[in-house]
C-alpha cells in the first residue's frame, strides 16, 4: 500500500462543485504531476465539507490546514509554498469576519469548533466514490455485528434504548416503528430511504448521500435485518443527479463486496437495494405519497392508520426512514445505545444536522447536539448576521414550521421545545432572517408554495392553502381589512384540522408563528398601509438621495422603463408614475455610491414618497447575499 | 409531428425510438414513472405519441400515463428551448432577494416561468429549491451555475449566451 505524506482533500459537495471545484481539483492534480510530487502527495475529492459559503475548499492533512474560495490560478502558488517549501499561505486561509487576522487550521475556526459530528463524522475526510475509505473508518462494522452476532430482537432494542428519533421531520421513535413493522403479519417485507428531501433551504440528506453513501446504505441492511426484509428502496429526488450517482456507484461496490445481495458475509441473510428516482413533486417526501410513487403512480398520500410499518409498499410491512435517520443506525449499533443516549436531551437523543442558510454570515451544513440553543447554532457557528443587519427570526422546519423571533433565541433545540414554539424539527433547514426580511410576505411564500404543491386529494388543503395565500397577497398588496387577521387565523384552523396529510395539517404554521411573534407587522400592512421591512413592491417606492447621487447614468440607462432622468453629473430623479418598482436601479447603483434607497409609498397615489431615502438605509448593489 | 413552430425532428422520437426504451418495461405498470424519465432524458420533453405508446406497451390507459405525466414537476409537456434559465427560489434565494432575480429573467425573456419563448430559444424555470443555498441567489443558466445573482448580472448573462450564439 503506498503511503503519502500529505493528502489534499478537495470538497467535491455540490455547493463548491457549483463554484468550480473540479477545476480546482484538476488543476492540483497537474501541479502536484508536474512537480514530480505524486509519488507523495495525494489529492482526494470528497463529500461536502459543510462550510458552504466559503467553497471552492481544501483541507491540507495531516496538517489540517484549511484552505477556501480557491481559484485555479491559486494553485501553483499552494502547491509551491505549502507543499514544496512547507510555508502555508495565509491569504488563502478563512479570516473570520470583523477579524484580520487568518485562522489556518480548520479545528480552530469557529464554523467547526461547536459542531459534534456523529452522521457527518466522515465528511471531507473520505473519497465517497471509494468504499475502501469507508470500511478504513469502521465502515461495515456494525453491519456485521448485526448481521453475526445479533438477533433481530435484540437489533430493535438496540435502537429503542438509544432513543433515536425520525429525522425528516416528525420524530416518531424509530425503534417502535421497527419493532410494529417486525411483529406485522405479511412477506415480503420492505425497508425504504425517504431522500425526497423537499424542504426548500435543506440539503442535509443531499449531503449525506453524497459524503457518506455507504453509512445509509449499512443503516438500511441492519435495519432489514430487523425486520426480516430482502428488499429495499433508496428514493431520491431527481433534483440531486450527484447523490444519484454516488448512491448507485456504492451499492455497485457493496455488491461486489458481498455487502449487499445473497448471503450477506457468510450469515446467510440476502438483501438487496436499488434506487428511485424521484420525478419531481414535495408530496411525495409524505411517507404515503412516496410508497405510491414507487409503486409507480401518482404521489398521492392516503389516509392512516394503517401506518405502513403494518401495511406499506404493495400492502406489505414496510419501515420508511429519512437518509439521516438510517446513517445514525450503524454508528448506534457499533457504540452502543448507551453512548447514543448519553448525547442531547431527556426526549431528543443523539446530534441533529442543520442547514445553516439565509441572512447568515457562514452557510453550510452543521451537525450539533440536541438541546444545543438557537443562539449557539446562530451566532456561535453561523457568526450572526452579516452587512451589520439586525437579526430578525429564524425560520426552521421548511413549509411545515415556523419563525421563531429574536427573544426565544435561547431556546434549546429539540423536538418538544420547537413544537411548543410552534414551528417544528421538520427535516433541520434553519433559514435565518433580518430586518429588511418581511414576516407577512414570508408567510405569503410559503403559503403559496404549499399551494402549488398540495395535490388536491383533499379539500381542505387544496382550496384552503389557496385561499390563505390569497388573503395574505391581498395583504401585501395593501388591500388588507380589518377582518382580514381574524378569517386568516381561522382558515388555519380548518385547513390544520381537517388535512389528510402532513402537508395540509402543517401548512398553516407560517402563518401561525409570524402572526404569534410578528402581528405588528400584519397590523401594519392592514391598518397603517406600511411595510415596515421595505419588502412588498405595492406599499414602497424607490428613491434617490440627492446628497448621495453622483450623477453616473448608471440607473437612467438600466431602467426599462425609462422612469429616470438626469443629465451625467447631475443628480437623478425617478418619475414615480413611471416605475414599475423593478429595483434593477437600486443594483446598478455602485456600492460606494449607495444613492438609491427604498421608502414607504403612499398606498393609491403615485405622488412622491413620504419620506426621504437617507433615513432607509439604501442597501449597496450586489447585496442582498 | 405535432407542437409549436420550433419543433422539429430532433425533438421528435421515432417508432423505434420509443420502441427501445419502452422494451424493459412492456406491460409492467410499475415502471411507468421510469419510462418516462427515460422518454424525458432523451428528449427534454414527453410528445403525445410518446404518452401513447407508453400507455400500449406498458398497458395502461392513456389517461392515467397523463395523470402521472402532468403530476410531476420533472416532466414537461411541451418541448423546451435551447437554452434553460433555471431560477432558484429556495428560501435562502427568496430572502436574499431571488425574486426580482426571476422578474428580470421574465422581463427581458417576455415568458412568464415555465413558458418558452416564441422563437425556442429560451425555457424560463423556477425551482424550489436547488440546495446550494451559500450562493443564493442563485440562477442555473444551460447547467452553469450563477451564484449571487443580482437583476443587473441577468442581462450580462443572457447577452453571453446570444453572442455565442451569433459566433
Amino acid at each position: 500500500m503506498t503511503t503519502y505524506r500529505a493528502h489534499l482533500l478537495v470538497c467535491a459537495g455540490t455547493g463548491c462543485v457549483s463554484c468550480g471545484a473540479f477545476e480546482v481539483r484538476r488543476t492540483l492534480e497537474e501541479e502536484v504531476r508536474r512537480r514530480g510530487l505524486d509519488r507523495e502527495v495525494l489529492v482526494v475529492a470528497t463529500g461536502c465539507n459543510g462550510f458552504c459559503e466559503r467553497g471552492p475548499i481544501l483541507l491540507v492533512q495531516p496538517d489540517g490546514v484549511f484552505y477556501q474560495r480557491l481559484e485555479p490560478a491559486d494553485i501553483p502558488r499552494l502547491v509551491e509554498e505549502h507543499l514544496v517549501k512547507g510555508r502555508p499561505v495565509r491569504s488563502l486561509m478563512y479570516v473570520p469576519p470583523r477579524e484580520r487576522e487568518p485562522v489556518p487550521l480548520m479545528k480552530d475556526i469557529e464554523f467547526f469548533k461547536h459542531q459534534r459530528l456523529i452522521v457527518l463524522s466522515n465528511r471531507g475526510r473520505i473519497d465517497p466514490e471509494r468504499i475502501d475509505d469507508y470500511i478504513a473508518t469502521d465502515g461495515y462494522a456494525a453491519a456485521a455485528k448485526a448481521l453475526g452476532e445479533m438477533t433481530p430482537e435484540a437489533i430493535v432494542a438496540e435502537v429503542s434504548a438509544a432513543g433515536l428519533r425520525g429525522r425528516g421531520g416528525a420524530g416518531f421513535p424509530t425503534g417502535r416503528k421497527w419493532d410494529a413493522a417486525r411483529k406485522a403479519a405479511g412477506e415480503p417485507r420492505y425497508v425504504v430511504c425517504n431522500g425526497d428531501e423537499g424542504d426548500p433551504g435543506a440539503f442535509m440528506d443531499r449531503s449525506v448521500l453524497e459524503a457518506d453513501p455507504h453509512a445509509v446504505i449499512e443503516g438500511m441492511i441492519i435495519g432489514a435485518r430487523a425486520i426480516g426484509a430482502a428488499r429495499g428502496f433508496l428514493y431520491i429526488r431527481h433534483e440531486y443527479p450527484l447523490a444519484i450517482a454516488r448512491v448507485g456507484l456504492a451499492l455497485d461496490q457493496a455488491r461486489r463486496y458481498g455487502l449487499l445481495g445473497r448471503n450477506i458475509l457468510g450469515t446467510g441473510f440476502d438483501f438487496d437495494l436499488e434506487v428511485v428516482r424521484g420525478a419531481g413533486a414535495f408530496v411525495s417526501g409524505e411517507e404515503t405519497a412516496l410508497l405510491a410513487s414507487i409503486e409507480g403512480g401518482r404521489a398521492y398520500p392516503r389516509q392512516r392508520p394503517p401506518y405502513p410499518a403494518e401495511r406499506g409498499l404493495w400492502g406489505k410491512p414496510t419501515v420508511i426512514n429519512n437518509v439521516e435517520t438510517w446513517a445514525n443506525v450503524p454508528h448506534i449499533v457499533r457504540r452502543g445505545a448507551d453512548w447514543f443516549a448519553g448525547l442531547g436531551t431527556a426526549t431528543s437523543k443523539g446530534t441533529k444536522i442543520f442547514s445553516l442558510v439565509g441572512k447568515i454570515a457562514n452557510t453550510g451544513l452543521v451537525e450539533v447536539p440536541m438541546g444545543i440553543t438557537l443562539r449557539e447554532i446562530v451566532y456561535g457557528i453561523g457568526g450572526g448576521v452579516p452587512g451589520g443587519r439586525d437579526f430578525k427570526a429564524v425560520q426552521i422546519g421548511g413549509p411545515s414550521g415556523g419563525c421563531i423571533p429574536k427573544s426565544m433565541l435561547d431556546l434549546a433545540v429539540d423536538y418538544e421545545s420547537l413544537k411548543a414554539a410552534g414551528s417544528m424539527m421538520g427535516s433541520g433547514g434553519m433559514i435565518v432572517m433580518d430586518e429588511d426580511t418581511c414576516m407577512v410576505d414570508i408567510a405569503l411564500y410559503f403559503l403559496r408554495f404549499a399551494e402549488e404543491e398540495s395535490c388536491g386529494k383533499c379539500s381542505p388543503c387544496r382550496v384552503g392553502t389557496g385561499e390563505m395565500a390569497r388573503l395574505l397577497a391581498k395583504i401585501t398588496a395593501g388591500e388588507g381589512a380589518a377582518g382580514d387577521l381574524a378569517r386568516l387565523e381561522d382558515l388555519a384552523a380548518t385547513v390544520k384540522q381537517g388535512s389528510l396529510c402532513g402537508l395540509g395539517q402543517t401548512s398553516p404554521n407560517p402563518i401561525l408563528t409570524t402572526l404569534r411573534y410578528f402581528r405588528d407587522e400584519y397590523e401594519a400592512h392592514v391598518f397603517d398601509k406600511r411595510c415596515p421591512a421595505l419588502v412588498c413592491k405595492a406599499l414602497i417606492a424607490f428613491a434617490i438621495d440627492p446628497e448621495k447621487c453622483v450623477g453616473c447614468l448608471l440607473c437612467r440607462k438600466a431602467c426599462p422603463t425609462g422612469a429616470i432622468s438626469g443629465e451625467l453629473k447631475k443628480v437623478h430623479t425617478i418619475d414615480q408614475g413611471a416605475c414599475i418598482k423593478c429595483g434593477i436601479c437600486q443594483s446598478v447603483c455602485p456600492a460606494k455610491v449607495g444613492a438609491i434607497g427604498k421608502t414607504p409609498a403612499v398606498v393609491g397615489s403615485a405622488g412622491p414618497p413620504t419620506a426621504s431615502p437617507g433615513d432607509n438605509r439604501p442597501k449597496p448593489s450586489g447585496e442582498g447575499r | 409531428m405535432r407542437g409549436p413552430d420550433y419543433y422539429n425532428a430532433r425533438m421528435c422520437p421515432t417508432k423505434s425510438d420509443l420502441e427501445a426504451l419502452t422494451a424493459s418495461a412492456r406491460g409492467r405498470r410499475g415502471a411507468l414513472i421510469q419510462v418516462l424519465q427515460d422518454i424525458q432524458d432523451r428528449f427534454h420533453w414527453l410528445p403525445p405519441e410518446a404518452l401513447e405508446h407508453v400507455a400500449g406497451a406498458l398497458g395502461i390507459p392513456l389517461v392515467q400515463v397523463y395523470g402521472v405525466a402532468t403530476f410531476y414537476r420533472s416532466f414537461s409537456l411541451t418541448p423546451r428551448g435551447r437554452h434553460v434559465c433555471t431560477v432558484c427560489l429556495g428560501t435562502a434565494c427568496h430572502v436574499r432577494g431571488g425574486g426580482a432575480v426571476l422578474d428580470e429573467f421574465e422581463r427581458r425573456l417576455g415568458v412568464a416561468a415555465g413558458g418558452t419563448t416564441p422563437d425556442g430559444a429560451y425555457t424560463l424555470e423556477r425551482v424550489n429549491c436547488l440546495g446550494a443555498c451559500a450562493l443564493a441567489p442563485l440562477a442555473v443558466v444551460d447547467g452553469r451555475y450563477h451564484g449571487q445573482m443580482t437583476q443587473a448580472k441577468v442581462g450580462t448573462v443572457l447577452a453571453a449566451i446570444t453572442k455565442d450564439e451569433a459566433a
